[in-house]
């Protein structure tokens, strides 16, 4: 498939897009932020202060060292510009320590960190087919999936308000994403290393990335016998990669469930799209069936879709009720008073947008969701309300206090199960040419 | 896009800009004996609920007026009234006569931000998206960015989330009352404009051009038809409103009178700390309040005043158009800001938004202003400057230049996004409220927002339980091994 580039000039919507969004991230330095805050803090104090070989000993404090060692490096460089601010949260005692410094610290390195989130977002952008004709900026595919990628709700509220660093991270992703769309498939395994040894979680990803470039790029024509690729210098990188993804294969179900996924990913080249495709596949299902799993997790799924869905029908219509139902999984993250209306707007705001834009983008015959995933959305706001501000006022408080946790989780699973099918689905029928817009 | 979804976005960003300012630190934040305007607030709110109506305005031994005695009129007080009631079933102590004075915590902030958020939604942010819809010419893309750029703009939102007060509620009923007028009925117009009257007195500062343009309209109508007609209808209009608004007053005339002098404070001299008008800046030079007496001073600042308001408004009683009433309102209320006996920094907000009326036709120089507004430091020498010149182009500024500059502006930018309208100027409104809900706290409280940081709501027993899940809950790193446990990866 031949990818068309954006014309170029036509970006000057972007840099307001982006600034606009980390503009508004400022403003919740303030707010609530959870222990993942003390976490991060207690890593900076490790790397700061101690040697190498103790950072994955030290352990008085609760929040161990638990992420790759890149990660450590990344804590570790952060630590430099974090002494100017406030030097005393980076002494390994002083647990949950918390400063006006601190605090302004922390959150302005996630803030500017997001950075690689934002250069990832432009390369996607970039990769998007445009139509032919000329529309108005609004209903440009790459317009609507900046949108969705930058202003992404999940994100806004897991990394600026409960406190993380996921936007550095899915930058790589992103750009790892990217650089596959554009068949450059060298840069592409390198970054997703890189993010391997950022973020261990990343392995979900292993199995899909591990069986399309073994198969797409590994074998440079069909039908050859597989010891051609031994003379390139690349295939013994991506072997390696290879043995990390089919060792850590038998940890959990998700990749066993995939496995007709990845079937049909070696059954011919089919492309950076599949690639993708069987990715998210991969992700959902480790997020479905994996071992402790966190519910920001469905994130990893959610952003890479939003690059399939302003380009392809069905994609969008699996979009909405995965990004729907996951967005709102994650309401009981934050679950103070003062972040309340925060997540309420921000989630309106996100949803609304996201149906308009794309609905708008593929409009014609027919609706992109069937009435009964109409009905199952709508049937969110009840449970907003009876989870949000019913349950907790009323005399069940006090009995059942997780009824509300309860209600959230089960009834969002029916729709992230029901998306991971329609990914599955769309997979296994027969490839159709990219729709035109 | 369909409209009413860019709309939505619109109001909801604005929402959460609001809200996200008001999780910084207000006006007096920890600082005893008089802390803030929040305090101010609060105090009424007790008092009123407390006291009977007889005692709000007088110095009595259960009302003490040194400590932030009521000094807007009494619709200001009704409205603390309504949120004492909300706030004593919550929790009686925050509206406890005498106790609950300094009463902070973090519920009560929620509370209090809450009330502003609610008299916004209800007052403010409709009467901004129908006059953005309805009184603006344009594309529908247009209107949207005109909406964006009036809802986000800084200095209203800074005041009433940040520092604390309750000016939408005033400019929100001095809008509706610009609404109507526009849509031609003058007499809710009126209406609505005496209620803002009586909210706040410092609306004072439109009530010329209301009057101007309501008279001229009645007189080319015919002072013996029509005319008449309207002029009775809007007089008993008014003089109807006021005496609802002051009727449990008037049975006392002493008693009206003292509302008036607390609402009124002559005594106070011609300018009180900085203020970016004139008298402030001629002190520099030559000291006027030393060289005149006081009331020099006040017969000084009223010539200037009415001096600087005239040509504005007898244009407009001589030809009452919708667009002139607009330039009236901005030049008549930065006249008074700039002339005027007593102005305070935030009157600056009553010739905003007036100004922001204006985003649509005259964007560049609305935009300007509203910038220079915004900034306390900045508008104590530029804001006069920049004042006296954009006075200066609307009164050369007439209904067929605006139209050319229109017409001449859409035709360059036909089919294109209006990032000149809400683009950078956006950013800068997001840029100017993000960095100064910092600072604001920064100058505020001394030091970098400390009030604001809320510890993570904890209570006895079952709260406790939860609050550790959701503090194991909080730390996703983990998800391949128990880290607690110890196990590793390659164990399932």
């Amino acid at each position: 498939t031949v990818t068309v580039m954006a014309a170029a000039g036509s970006c000057s919507w972007f840099p307001p897009l982006a600034l606009g969004v980390s503009l508004l991230k400022c403003l919740f330095i303030n707010a609530y932020h959870s222990t993942d805050f003390e976490v991060h803090r207690n890593w900076l104090a490790i790397t700061h202060s101690l040697p190498v070989s103790r950072w994955y000993h030290e352990n008085s404090s609760v929040w161990t060292l638990d992420y790759p060692p890149l990660f450590a490096w990344f804590q570790w460089s952060l630590s430099h510009v974090a002494q100017h601010f406030d030097s005393n949260m980076l002494r390994v005692e002083n647990l949950d320590y918390v400063s006006p410094g601190a605090v302004l610290f922390q959150r302005l390195s996630v803030v500017f960190t997001d950075g690689v989130f934002i250069y990832g977002a432009t390369e996607c952008c970039r990769c998007v087919q445009e139509p032919k004709e000329q529309r108005d900026v609004l209903s440009r595919p790459s317009f609507v999936l900046a949108v969705l990628l930058l202003w992404n709700f999940g994100l806004l509220v897991v990394d600026h308000l409960h406190f993380q660093y996921n936007g550095f991270l899915f930058g790589f992703l992103l750009l790892s994403l990217a650089k596959h769309l554009q068949h450059r498939h060298l840069q592409g395994a390198l970054l997703f290393s890189i993010l391997l040894n950022l973020k261990h979680i990343y392995l979900y990803m292993a199995p899909a990335y591990g069986v399309y470039l073994l198969r797409s790029y590994c074998f440079t024509q069909d039908h050859r016998d597989g010891s051609v690729r031994w003379s390139s210098f690349s295939p013994l990188r991506l072997l390696a990669l290879g043995a990390i993804v089919t060792s850590v294969c038998a940890l959990s179900f998700g990749p066993f469930v995939a496995m007709p996924a990845l079937l049909s990913l070696w059954g011919g080249p089919r492309g950076p799209r599949a690639f993708l495709r069987v990715l998210l596949i991969c992700s959902l299902g480790s997020f479905l069936f994996g071992w402790h799993v966190h519910e920001k997790a469905v994130l990893l799924a959610i952003l890479p879709l939003s690059i399939l869905a302003v380009q392809n029908r069905e994609d969008a219509g699996t979009f909405l009720v995965l990004t729907t139902t996951g967005h709102y999984s994650l309401f009981p993250l934050l679950f103070t008073p003062a972040e309340f209306p925060i997540k309420v707007l921000l989630m309106l705001m996100f949803t609304i947008y996201s149906f308009t834009a794309l609905r708008k983008l593929h409009s014609g015959p027919g609706r992109l969701l069937r009435p009964l995933e109409y009905a199952y959305l709508l049937g969110l706001n009840a449970v907003a309300i009876t989870c949000e501000v019913a349950l907790p006022l009323s005399p069940w408080q006090q009995t059942l206090p997780f009824l509300p946790l309860l209600v959230t989780s089960v009834y969002c699973s029916v729709g992230v199960c029901h998306s991971f099918l329609r990914l599955y689905v769309s997979l296994l029928r027969p490839e159709e040419k990219p729709k035109q817009l | 896009m369909q409209t009413w979804s860019l709309v939505s976005i619109c109001v909801l960003l604005a929402l959460v800009v609001r809200w996200g300012v008001s999780l910084n630190s207000y006006s007096g934040a920890g600082k005893p004996p008089m802390f803030g305007d929040y305090e101010a607030q609060r105090h009424w709110q007790e008092v009123t609920y407390n006291l009977p109506l007889q005692e709000w305005y007088f110095n009595t031994t259960e009302n003490d007026l040194m400590y932030w005695g009521l000094d807007y009129p009494p619709l200001t007080a009704y409205h603390s009234l309504i949120c004492a009631y909300v706030a004593k079933s919550i929790n009686p102590e925050w509206v406890e006569l005498h106790k609950s004075r300094g009463y902070e915590s973090p519920k009560h902030k929620l509370f209090m931000r809450a009330t502003v958020l609610v008299a916004d939604l209800i007052l403010f942010i409709p009467a901004v998206v129908l006059y953005c819809l309805y009184l603006t010419d344009g594309s529908s893309r247009k209107k949207v960015s005109t909406l964006f750029c009036f809802l986000l703009y800084p200095g209203l939102i800074l005041i009433d989330y940040g520092h604390f007060q309750y000016n939408g509620v005033s400019l929100g009923l001095a809008l509706w009352g610009v609404l109507a007028l526009g849509l031609g009925w003058d007499a809710l117009g009126s209406l609505a404009f005496c209620l803002a009257l009586n909210y706040k007195q410092m609306e004072l500062y439109h009530a010329l051009p209301f009057f101007c343009y309501l008279l001229g309209k009645s007189v080319q109508l015919g002072l013996m038809g029509r005319g008449l007609f309207l002029l009775v209808r809007i007089a008993s209009t008014v003089l109807g409103t006021f005496a609802l608004c002051w009727l449990p007053f008037l049975s006392d005339p002493d008693h009206a009178m003292q509302v008036v002098r607390r609402i009124f404070p002559v005594a106070r001299g011609l300018f009180e700390d900085k203020v970016a008008n004139t008298w402030c800046s001629l002190n520099v030079l030559v000291k006027v309040r030393y060289i005149l007496s006081s009331d020099s001073q006040i017969y000084l600042s009223l010539a200037c005043t009415l001096l600087a308001v005239l040509p504005s408004c007898v244009r407009l009683l001589t030809k009452p158009t919708f667009w002139q009433f607009k330039l009236a309102l901005a030049n008549s209320s930065l006249a008074f800001f700039l002339f005027s006996y007593q102005v305070h920094e935030k009157s600056i907000l009553l010739v905003a938004l007036p100004v922001c009326l204006l985003l649509n036709d005259l964007p560049l120089v609305a935009i300007w202003f509203l910038h220079a507004s915004t900034f306390r430091g900045l508008t104590a020498c530029a804001g006069w400057f920049e004042a006296m010149w954009f006075t200066v182009a609307l009164s050369k500024h007439d209904t067929e230049d605006m139209k050319h500059d229109a017409s001449v502006s859409e035709g360059r930018s036909a089919g294109a996004l209006r990032c000149d309208l809400a683009g950078l100027p956006v950013l800068q409104h997001l840029f100017t409220v993000s960095t100064g809900a910092l600072f604001r706290g920064y100058l505020e409280t001394g030091s970098l927002p400390q009030a604001a940081f809320l510890p993570p709501q904890t209570g006895p027993g079952l709260d406790r339980e939860m609050e550790v899940l959701h503090q194991r809950r909080g730390h996703g790193g983990s998800e391949l091994c128990d880290c607690r446990s110890g196990s590793s990866i390659t164990s399932a």
